[in-house]
C-alpha cells in the first residue's frame, strides 16, 4: 500500500493555537484574548436580535434551496455594494461595478487573489501593510501572488508610522497592488487619519498603483457605518477603480454563516459585464456557486427598514463595549500604578488592540496570569468585560513595571 | 497619458464564453410556449416540475432553529459530527476505516468545493503525476476543476456511444496503458452526464486493473442515494475499492441527496494508511483551505448532521430520497413508453438502464436543435436531458417531440 509518509504535519495555525491552549488551562480566571470574535459583557458569543428577527422572516417565508447564480443572491450584492458606496454613490447609478457574493472575507480576499492573478499583467507584486492579518500571506501567494510590503505600525509609538508609509509607498513600483485596510486595521486596530488618507491617495495615485480595501469591519470600529467607509469612498472620489472585500462576519456577527462580498469598480459598465463574465469563470470550478443562508440573512436586515435600523444600533453598541473596555483598561492600569503611557490601547480602533507587550511578557502573562493572546502583543478586546478587565490591568502592570 | 480617472485595469480582459448550461435555462426563460420544459437543469423537481425541499430538511430545520445555536465559526474542516457523519454514509457504519481512524474527512462547499480542495491537494502533495484522467464525456466542470488547480487532463474512453451504453472493453484498454501513479477520477454512481454506470462485476475488473497500474483513485460521489434509492447500494463501488486496498480520495456532496443545493454541504475524504498519516495529511488540507475560506457555512452542515443523526429523520430521509429516485425511474418508464405509442422504431432501452438524474439520449446536435425550436424543448446540444424535468403531466409531450425529430 502506498502511503505518504513523506509528508510533513503543517505547523499549527498560531491563533487556533492560543485557543487550544486556553482550553486546556484550568485557571478559573483564565482569559482568551487571541479569539477574533465578539463576546458580550458576559464572554459570551453575541447573535445579534436583528439576526434573529431576520432569521424568523426567513423561516416563515419556506422558501426553497435552489442554486444562487455564480456570483450569489442579487438583492444580496445590491444590497452589499450599497452600503460599503453608499446608496448614492455615482459608481452604483453607473453600474460600473460588479458585486459578488463570496465566502465571507477570506473568500473574497481570495477571488480578488485569484482574479488579480490571472488578470492582472502589470505586476505580480501585493504591498501589504507590516504588520498584516496573518491570512492575508498564504492568500495571495497560494493565488501566485508576491508579498511584499510598506511601513505601517510604528512600535516606538504604538502608532501609525505615517512617514515611513509615505515613503515605502511613493517607492512602490508602477501597477503593483496595495492593500490596505479600510478601518479597525488587524491587528494593531491603527488607522490613518482622514488627512493622512489623502495623502495616502495622493501618493498612490502618482505611483499609479491598484489598490484592493480590505473592509472587514464596516461598523464594527467607530459605530458608524459611513464614517468606517470613509476612505474607500473618497478613493473611489478621487478616481481610483479599487478592488474592495467586504465581511458580515463581525459587523452581522454572522461568523459560521460566511457572508462576504467583492467588488471590482471598473471604468464603465461595459467593462463590468467582461469583468463579471471572468469572476464567474474563475468562481464556477472553486465552489460553483455561494452558500444561501447568511446573504438571505444580511440581504434581510439590509433592506427591511426596522431591521436595519435596529442592526445600526446593535453594531454602534457593540463597537461601543470595545471602547468602553478600552477606556476602562487604562483606568485600570493607571489604577495599578502603571507608569508607562497606554494611550494607544484608546487610540487603537475596532477588535484589536497592539498592546506593546514584548514576547517575553506575553508569555509571563500567559504562564502567571493564564491570559491568552498572539505572541506579538495583539489582544481581542472582545474577549474583555468588566467583571475581568481589571485582572487584566493587574496582568499586564504586573508583567510591564 | 490618461486622466487617472478614466485609467482602466481591465481593459485587456475579455467577456468570457456564456456557460453552456446557464445559457439552456436563460433561453427557456425567454420562450412564451407555454407547453416548454427545461430539461437541462441539474436540480431535482416534483411531479408538478416544482423544487423540492424535503420534509425532512423542514423537520431538521425546526429543530435547529428551537435550539437557538450561536453562529460561531465553524473549524477549518468544519463541523465535527457533520464529518463524522458524512464519512460513515459513505463507507457504512462499520467500516474498518473509521475504527482506525484511518480516513481525514473535511467539510466542504457542495461536491466543487470538494473536488476543488482534492484537486489543490494533489497538486501540491501528489509527486508521482500531474495527470488526471477523466470518464469521457464527464461532468462539464471537472475540467477546470482540476485545470486551475494546476493538474493535467486526460481520458478513458467511458460512453458507447453505438450502444448509448458503458464501452467496458475500451474503458479497460484505456486504463491499462495510463502511467502509473496517475490520478483517475470514477463516478461512483448515476455518471454524469450519461447515466451509464458499470456493473457489480464491471468494477472489480476495473478495481483490477487499476491496482496494477498503480494508479491514485478519486472517487465523484455526488448522487448517493439519488442514483438507486438506496444508499447502501450507490455506494458499492467505493466500498468495494477500499476493500481491495485502494487508498481513496473522495468526495460527497448533499446537494442532491438532501436537496441542499444553494446551502453548499459536501465532504473530502483520504483515505490513509493509517491514523498518523491522516493526522500529517488533516493538517495540510487545513493549511490549504484557510487561505481559500478559512472555515466553511454552517448552516447546511447543521441540517445534513440532524437528519442524519437523528433517527426518525434518517429513516424519514431515505424514504424522500427512495422517492426521488423512484419518480426519476418511472419517468424514464413512462418515456419509453411513450415513445413506442407514438410509433418510434428506435432501440430506446438505454433510457431505462441509465441511471440518475440524467439521460444521454443519443440525440443528434440537429435534432436537438429542432426539438429546441419546434417543441420548445430545452436540453443541452450533447443530447443530455435532466429526467427531473419531466413530469407525468408533460412526458407524453416530450415523447411526441423526441419521435418527431428522431422518426
Amino acid at each position: 500500500m502506498r502511503g505518504l509518509s513523506w509528508m510533513q504535519m503543517g505547523p499549527p495555525d498560531p491563533i487556533l493555537g492560543v485557543t487550544e491552549a486556553f482550553k486546556r488551562d484550568t485557571n478559573p480566571k483564565k482569559m482568551n484574548l487571541g479569539v477574533g470574535a465578539y463576546r458580550d459583557d458576559k464572554g459570551k458569543p453575541f447573535v445579534l436580535s436583528c439576526v434573529r428577527k431576520a432569521e424568523a422572516l426567513i423561516a416563515a417565508k419556506q422558501l426553497d434551496k435552489e442554486y444562487l447564480p455564480i456570483g450569489g443572491l442579487g438583492d444580496f450584492t445590491k444590497a452589499c455594494a450599497q452600503l460599503a458606496l453608499g446608496a448614492n454613490n455615482e459608481v452604483l447609478s453607473s453600474g460600473r461595478n460588479i458585486t459578488v457574493q463570496t465566502i465571507s472575507g477570506t473568500g473574497s480576499l481570495r477571488i480578488g487573489a485569484n482574479f488579480l492573478s490571472r488578470f492582472h499583467g502589470g505586476s505580480r507584486d501585493v504591498y501589504l501593510p507590516k504588520p498584516s492579518w496573518g491570512n492575508h500571506t498564504p492568500i495571495f501567494r497560494d493565488a501566485g501572488m508576491q508579498l511584499k510590503a510598506y511601513r505601517y505600525y510604528d512600535p516606538s509609538t504604538c502608532g501609525f508610522d505615517f512617514r515611513g508609509a509615505l515613503e515605502d509607498i511613493s517607492k512602490i513600483p508602477e501597477q503593483s497592488v496595495i492593500l490596505l485596510h479600510a478601518c479597525a486595521h488587524n491587528p494593531t486596530g491603527v488607522d490613518p487619519k482622514q488627512e493622512q488618507w489623502k495623502e495616502i491617495s495622493d501618493i498612490v495615485k502618482k505611483r499609479n498603483l491598484l489598490v484592493f480595501f480590505d473592509m472587514a469591519y464596516q461598523g464594527f470600529a467607530s459605530g458608524d457605518i459611513d464614517r468606517d467607509a470613509w476612505a474607500v469612498r473618497y478613493f473611489i472620489e478621487q478616481g481610483h477603480n479599487i478592488l474592495l472585500s467586504q465581511s458580515f462576519a463581525k459587523n452581522m456577527g454572522l461568523y459560521g454563516e460566511r457572508v462576504g462580498g467583492f467588488t471590482v469598480v471598473c471604468k464603465d459598465i461595459e467593462e463590468s459585464k467582461r469583468v463579471e463574465s471572468q469572476l464567474k469563470i474563475l468562481i464556477r470550478p472553486i465552489y460553483s456557486n455561494p452558500p444561501m443562508n447568511g446573504a438571505r440573512i444580511a440581504t434581510t436586515i439590509l433592506n427591511t427598514p426596522e431591521l436595519r435600523l435596529l442592526w445600526l444600533e446593535e453594531v454602534h453598541g457593540m463597537a461601543n463595549r470595545i471602547i468602553k473596555m478600552r477606556e476602562q483598561l487604562v483606568a485600570g492600569l493607571k489604577k495599578s500604578g502603571s507608569s508607562h503611557n497606554w494611550q494607544h490601547v484608546i487610540d487603537q480602533i475596532g477588535m484589536f488592540c497592539f498592546t506593546g507587550l514584548k514576547p517575553e511578557q506575553v508569555e509571563r502573562l500567559t504562564k502567571e496570569f493564564s491570559v491568552y493572546m498572539t505572541k506579538d502583543g495583539r489582544i481581542s478586546m472582545a474577549g474583555i468585560s468588566s467583571g475581568n478587565v481589571g485582572y487584566l490591568a493587574e496582568g499586564i502592570h504586573a508583567v510591564t513595571k
